[in-house]
């Protein structure tokens, strides 16, 4: 089975080239991270893959589980293991996280053909979730994302991609605005969850994060597409002398 | 907005009313148009004594002299007054029926159909209805077990014959029928309505409720409830309103009054389901309702809670006069308006006694090519000592077509008032909708949750039996393949 190949993709907004000629491959229970200046796609390439639709996919090919994934919506990607954990977590007042994942669960397991949950078992099971990433029960009744702090936030996606168990998970830049503590909580419940069934692609900036969650590949990116590749020394070097010799 | 967006949009703007059925049964009804002759024949239908006939007579001389209030942010033609039936009433309601087996069965069906079934063993536990169609009261359950703790729950009607002190004191007396052309028009042809009385330290074990039906076409419904709680007591009341699917319009002018004595405390909720009109803003219910609650005695309460998503044209203000010493008034308020609804709503509270506090939270939801104001206005009167009062009115837009308004009024003859006023208008935004479809939630099921979510703070105001019936409303409402 191709996990996930990505082939010459090329992608646009507003006209301007993004992505140029992107080329990945990705097999099940690899950890990948893409590294890179600012304004070189990585961002672009996260939620292309998530199917945002503000970015025009001009050529290329996607292959996850074997399926077209351009040919999917959103949701539909969602459903079927993609899990994207947000740069910026957006703001959701009055929505509590129960329902809105609840709802989430069940419409994976549906698409699965899987018995959906009931309230009860899920609640223990995000009760369960919860504790482990330290997660209070009190902030468990507070809207979704509505004046968390940065590490809050972070915790909240570590904690949906828990419950919602994917296949492949994007973390978009997940490290930005983490403090050393708020880092290692995040990655700790990261770590947790990797096994050899799941796949990671990891967009980052900075070296940091790789310290806590070894990646299998390094790659640079410039200029909308991977210039090299290698293993985790490749970040050692960029942490050193930065992009300027990729 | 991408496609997918608008046309899920367009999708929610082509909701389909589940409630428009038409009931095929003969009914009575005098010729088209007001004049003395109406209300002698509504006043002789109802067997009310000669100081009731007066009371109206002397309404409608009001009526005759006053002019429709302008001063709304609606667009509707002016209304012919003369092209209306002021009463319908099934046939062979001369008397109301004693019980269920004299009602007619397309009747109780009717009221099966809306969710609404008379039948006390089937009736939802601890829920007593009044059933009103078109200008007559139906069915009242539960009456017995409440007459045992001297509730009173009985249509308006029966009231003027069984209670006429009650009556004679209260009615009108926090609406003067001259207050607005609307008011005197109510006072003067009213029909049907329920009135309640809850004795010094009873608190009502049930919610009371009230269902109104709109059949007849060409109809009005003129709607009077009177509600009184004594001193120290509480009730909970609420208010159902469904009318066919029709491409004419109709008129529906309630008026509800409502009196707290000393330490009592009224909770009216409402939720509001006249027939909206169609995609294209043909037909539907116009629905002007004054509503206004006395806070006679000392420490009394009144809270207004109203989800508002049917009609036409809205033109309502549940209002509290908090004329004793450390009352309280609330408005909690959702209001919905999709394809051509027009709705211009929200509350008045008249500080005058000392203490007195209020608290105004209004949730205005515009879809389709709909326009949706609040309006409210907030006063404080010379003696309202220390008073003061908190306003909050979010707006929330779906789509590009649709508009929301936000007019308050604040007024303050006292210095040592306090008012505080928040308001908010947002968009549901893609970035929302983005998240929660990564998440695997579809268009609808998102939008859904984020309305919901934005009406919730006055939502979980309402008794918890309505409360679940009233959030999928809310979604049925902004949804076309759902329920």
């Amino acid at each position: 089975m191709i996990f996930l190949n990505i082939n010459n993709l090329n992608v646009s907004i507003e006209g301007k080239k993004i992505l140029n000629d992107f080329n990945i491959s990705i097999n099940e229970g690899e950890v990948h991270a893409i590294m890179g200046p600012n304004g070189c796609g990585k961002s672009t390439l996260a939620n292309v893959l998530a199917g945002n639709e503000e970015y025009e996919v001009n050529s290329g090919k996607v292959i996850f589980k074997n399926q077209d994934l351009l040919d999917l919506n959103i949701e539909e990607r969602a459903q079927k293991g993609l899990f994207l954990a947000f740069q910026y977590p957006v703001e959701i007042p009055g929505v509590n996280i129960t329902p809105f994942l609840h709802a989430s669960i069940n419409s994976k397991l549906k698409n699965e053909k899987k018995p959906e949950l009931d309230n009860l078992s899920f609640a223990k099971l995000l009760r369960k979730n919860a504790e482990e990433l330290g997660i209070s029960t009190d902030m468990l009744k507070r809207s979704i994302n509505t004046g968390f702090s940065g590490g809050e936030k972070k915790r909240y996606e570590i904690l949906q991609m828990s419950i919602l168990n994917p296949e492949l998970t994007i973390f978009d830049e997940t490290d930005s605005g983490l403090d050393v503590d708020a880092l290692r909580i995040v990655t700790e419940g990261i770590n947790r969850f990797k096994n050899p069934k799941k796949s990671f692609l990891i967009i980052t900036h900075y070296q940091k994060l790789l310290d806590y969650i070894r990646p299998d590949y390094v790659h640079v990116m410039r200029n909308g597409k991977i210039v090299k590749s290698g293993d985790i020394s490749l970040a050692t070097e960029i942490e050193a002398s930065g992009y300027q010799n990729f | 907005m991408d496609t997918e967006t608008s046309q899920t949009l367009d999708k929610y703007a082509q909701d389909k009313y589940k409630y428009g059925f038409v009931t095929e049964i003969d009914s009575e009804k005098p010729k088209k148009g007001l004049d003395e002759k109406i209300i002698k024949f509504i006043s002789n239908k109802k067997k009310e004594p000669e100081w009731m006939l007066n009371w109206r007579l002397n309404c409608y001389k009001k009526w005759l002299k006053m002019n429709d209030p302008q001063w709304a942010n609606l667009k509707f033609p002016k209304i012919d007054y003369q092209d209306i039936y002021y009463y319908s009433a099934p046939k062979g309601f001369e008397k109301k029926p004693k019980d269920l087996s004299e009602v007619d069965p397309k009747l109780i069906e009717t009221y099966n159909k809306l969710g609404i079934p008379l039948e006390e063993q089937k009736v939802l536990a601890g829920v007593a209805v009044d059933a009103v169609f078109d200008s007559v009261s139906v069915a009242t359950t539960y009456k017995g077990e409440l007459e045992k703790l001297g509730i009173v729950f009985c249509s308006i009607s029966e009231a003027i014959q069984t209670h006429p002190e009650l009556v004679k004191k209260y009615l009108g007396s926090v609406i003067p029928p001259g207050d607005h052309s609307f008011s005197a028009l109510n006072s003067a042809v009213f029909t049907d309505g329920s009135f309640v009385y809850i004795p010094e330290n009873v608190k009502c074990p049930m919610e009371l409720s009230t269902y109104f039906r709109i059949n007849a076409e060409e109809t009005g419904q003129f709607e009077r409830t009177l509600i009184i709680a004594d001193k120290g007591s509480y009730v909970s009341y609420l208010e159902g309103c469904t009318a066919p699917q029709r491409d004419t319009n109709q008129l529906h002018a309630a008026n509800v009054e409502l009196i707290a004595l000393e330490n009592a405390e009224i909770k009216y909720s409402t939720v509001q389901n006249w027939y909206p009109g169609d995609e294209d803003g043909k037909g539907g219910i116009y629905n002007f309702v004054t509503k206004r609650g006395l806070c006679k005695g000392k420490n009394s309460k009144i809270s207004w809670t109203q989800v508002e998503t049917g009609s036409a044209v809205t033109w309502k203000y549940p209002s509290c006069i908090l004329k004793g010493d450390n009352s309280i008034g609330e408005f909690y308020s959702v209001a919905i308006t999709n394809n051509f609804q027009q709705a211009d709503t929200g509350t008045k509270m008249t500080h005058i006694g000392k203490n007195t506090r209020s608290k105004i939270i209004s949730k205005g939801i515009s879809l389709g090519n709909s326009q949706n104001t609040y309006r409210g206005n907030v006063s404080f009167l010379r003696k309202a000592d220390k008073a003061r009062n908190y306003t909050q009115c979010d707006s929330l837009l779906v789509g590009n077509k649709c508009g929301a308004h936000t007019i308050p009024y604040i007024d303050s003859k006292n210095n040592s008032a306090i008012v505080e006023h928040e308001a908010s208008t947002s968009k549901i935004n893609e970035d929302q909708l983005y998240y929660c479809r990564q998440r695997g939630l579809t268009h609808e099921e998102a939008v859904s949750l984020i309305v919901n979510g934005f009406c919730k703070q006055v939502l979980q105001e309402l008794p918890m039996e309505f409360a679940v019936e009233a959030q999928k409303l809310v979604s049925i409402s902004l949804e076309g393949s759902v329920g």
